[in-house]
């Protein structure tokens, strides 16, 4: 009974397989980058960078035709020029990093529309652009797997200066020569994760799974490390929950997936110890962050 | 002042439309058409007389389009406005009202028996009291698929649409239908019908070639019809199943019986579930099912890893919505057709 309900799906089919390893693979990366964008206030990069990589997508088509690697490198370029630049813009002048990021995707949207509207391709770029969970190929499950491992291994380097500048930029800034190669590092990160993401995965699986399960984690951990542990677990049981949903009432993958995140995260609003909605009900004192 | 003007303008323009048989006669008629496959037919129809701009072009995606402005232009100088109808060009409504169309807007399907919408809808029969259940039997489905093809042909010529619907026997609650009507060379009679009535109506000085065009047309789309036919007949009877991307061969499927299966809906938009990739898989191991065919138009990384989990293999390329470029093997309407047929009938009869 539980084995049929549960396991037997993975068993039997190598697409479901290979669309838990992409889950579990992206838990691990880019979810933990979704805690310090969480942390950071920057919860909504994911979406503006979905449009921020339109040029970049739109220029490897025009070189390269329907090539996806040419369209996600050239995604990749566009989505790294623009944090970049919204990076530079954020520290060097007063305007702040949500404001300068804004102004960037926007830019790089309007180029892209440009481009591909002169060349008249009747092909919806983005459309083509975005993958599924379920179609997963080697190449596409290889290139998650080594995104997943250069963020961890980055984030561990980076770790420390990491969590201070979520929590007071300026004092990393006056005491470490490593606060701009953090900031950097962590945008170019980010980006790395999301324009993987849309290639193999689509817009929604990736910015979800980034985001949800790092906004549950809040109420349930106090610490960094603590909330990056129970958002990947919470992400990688989202995973493995809507692909068993998909697969036994017959949803579609990926908001099957973000829905048992979006769950998960309900749930934490309610039930989470810290700062849970359930708790200042029922007059317990909130546990502190 | 100038809406005198204007307004005389427009009278002399109405009383041209109405009776163009002087002046006009020699100049073409500016005419629309949406998608590449209609653009070919309403070329063939009126030749030299029309001035045509089609819409979504060769390769182009009508499910997800965009119009341009130029679009826009060339529908606001139109006389006549080619459309499939039946919800294809989702995007039509609003670029005729930004347009300011004033012409005739020809819903090139009109009289059809149109299939009804059969992928993700409500066979009860399975997954009782679950909403998305319609395509776990895809074996059900064909057979279903075939009951219509001849509940199609017995009404075609005198039903309309909605009537259609009501008596439908599986109540369809979307009241949606498969537009994909020219994968049927039967239905595109119906379509050139349409076509050539609409430009004798817009044009009446070349009517009669019009109806000329119209005559050398269908007998080159009836002789490849029985071409086709042919071609599916040497196909042995369990070598009959076409598995593709996205649901765009339901009326070739009634017409020629083949079993067409697809994990993408109707539309190119839809995203499929596990469950349907796994009832394809199955079904593709189940029927020893050795070969599939990837379309021009879509997304086919789904594919890939359906063929590559059950050992298939990728049996060419389809057109579905959209002709190829010129030189391309589906340059035509009709050549996308026998492409079509073709390496359908090349993949499966080479199969062990």
């Amino acid at each position: 009974m539980i084995w049929d309900a549960l396991i037997e799906p993975f068993a039997a089919y190598g697409f479901m397989r290979r669309a838990l390893i992409g889950c579990v693979a992206i838990a691990l990366g880019a979810t933990p980058v979704g805690v310090f964008l969480m942390l950071r206030r920057m919860s909504l990069t994911g979406d503006a960078m979905a449009h921020a990589i339109l040029p970049g997508a739109a220029i490897g088509y025009l070189i390269a035709g329907l090539s996806l690697t040419a369209m996600t490198i050239g995604g990749l370029i566009a989505g790294m020029a623009v944090a970049l630049f919204s990076g530079f813009v954020s520290r060097a002048t007063p305007l702040r990093e949500d404001a300068s990021l804004a102004a960037f995707y926007l830019i790089s949207l309007a180029v892209g529309v440009l481009i591909v509207s002169t060349r008249g391709s009747n092909v919806d770029l983005m459309h083509v652009l975005f993958g599924t969970v379920l179609a997963l190929d080697n190449a596409a499950l290889t290139l998650l797997c080594a995104i997943a491992s250069v963020t961890l291994i980055t984030l561990a380097a980076l770790f420390r200066p990491l969590v201070l500048e979520c929590a007071d930029p300026q004092f990393l800034r006056s005491v470490s020569g490593w606060s701009a190669v953090t900031h950097f590092a962590f945008l170019a990160l980010a980006v790395l994760n999301l324009v993987g993401g849309f290639h193999a995965l689509g817009t929604l699986m990736i910015v979800g799974i980034m985001i949800l399960p790092a906004a549950a984690a809040r109420f349930w951990a106090s610490s960094v490390g603590g909330m990056i542990a129970v958002a990947v677990l919470v992400a990688i049981v989202s995973g493995m929950a809507g692909l068993l949903l998909s697969y036994h009432y017959s949803l579609p993958s990926g908001p099957a997936i973000i829905l048992a995140a979006g769950v998960a995260y309900a749930l934490s609003l309610i039930a989470g110890p810290i700062g849970g909605l359930g708790r200042s009900a029922l007059g317990y004192p909130n546990i502190q962050a | 002042m100038y809406t005198r003007r204007t307004l005389l303008a427009t009278a002399a323009l109405t009383l041209a439309l109405a009776a163009p048989v002087g002046a006009r006669a020699d100049a073409p008629i500016p005419v629309v058409a949406t998608f590449s496959i209609l653009g070919d037919m309403v070329a063939r129809i009126g030749g030299e007389h029309i001035a045509l701009t089609t819409l979504v072009g060769p390769g182009g995606d009508a499910h997800v389009y965009q119009p341009t402005p130029a679009d826009a232009r060339a529908v606001s100088e139109a006389d006549v406005l080619f459309v499939n109808g039946l919800d294809f060009e989702g995007w039509l409504d609003r670029l005729v009202e930004a347009s300011d169309f004033d012409g005739t807007r020809v819903v090139s399907t009109k009289g059809m028996a149109a299939l009804p919408f059969e992928e993700g809808d409500d066979h009860d029969d399975d997954h009782a009291g679950e909403a998305h259940g319609g395509h776990d039997d895809h074996a059900g489905e064909a057979k279903g698929e075939h009951g219509h093809s001849e509940h199609g042909h017995d009404e075609q010529g005198h039903d309309d649409h909605s009537e259609h619907a009501e008596g439908d026997h599986h109540g369809h609650d979307h009241g949606a239908f498969d537009p994909h009507a020219w994968q049927s060379l039967e239905f595109a009679v119906t379509y050139i019908d349409n076509i050539t009535a609409a430009l004798a109506t817009a044009d009446p000085a070349n009517a009669a070639t019009f109806y000329q065009n119209r005559a050398a047309y269908v007998a080159e789309i009836e002789a490849l019809d029985a071409e086709i036919r042919a071609i599916v007949a040497a196909l042995p009877e369990d070598r009959r199943t076409v598995v593709t991307s996205h649901d765009a061969f339901g009326y070739f499927e009634a017409e020629y019986g083949l079993a067409f299966e697809a994990p993408q809906g109707l539309s190119t938009e839809s995203e499929p579930s596990a469950a349907d990739v796994a009832a394809m898989i199955d079904q593709i191991r189940e029927e020893s099912i050795s070969a599939v065919f990837v379309e021009s138009i879509t997304d086919n990384r789904l594919l890939q890893q359906i063929a590559s989990e059950t050992g298939a293999t990728i049996g060419g390329t389809l057109y579905s919505d959209a002709l190829s470029e010129p030189d391309g093997p589906a340059g035509t309407y009709l050549d996308m057709m026998r492409h079509n047929a073709t390496t359908i009938a090349a993949a499966l009869s080479s199969q062990g």
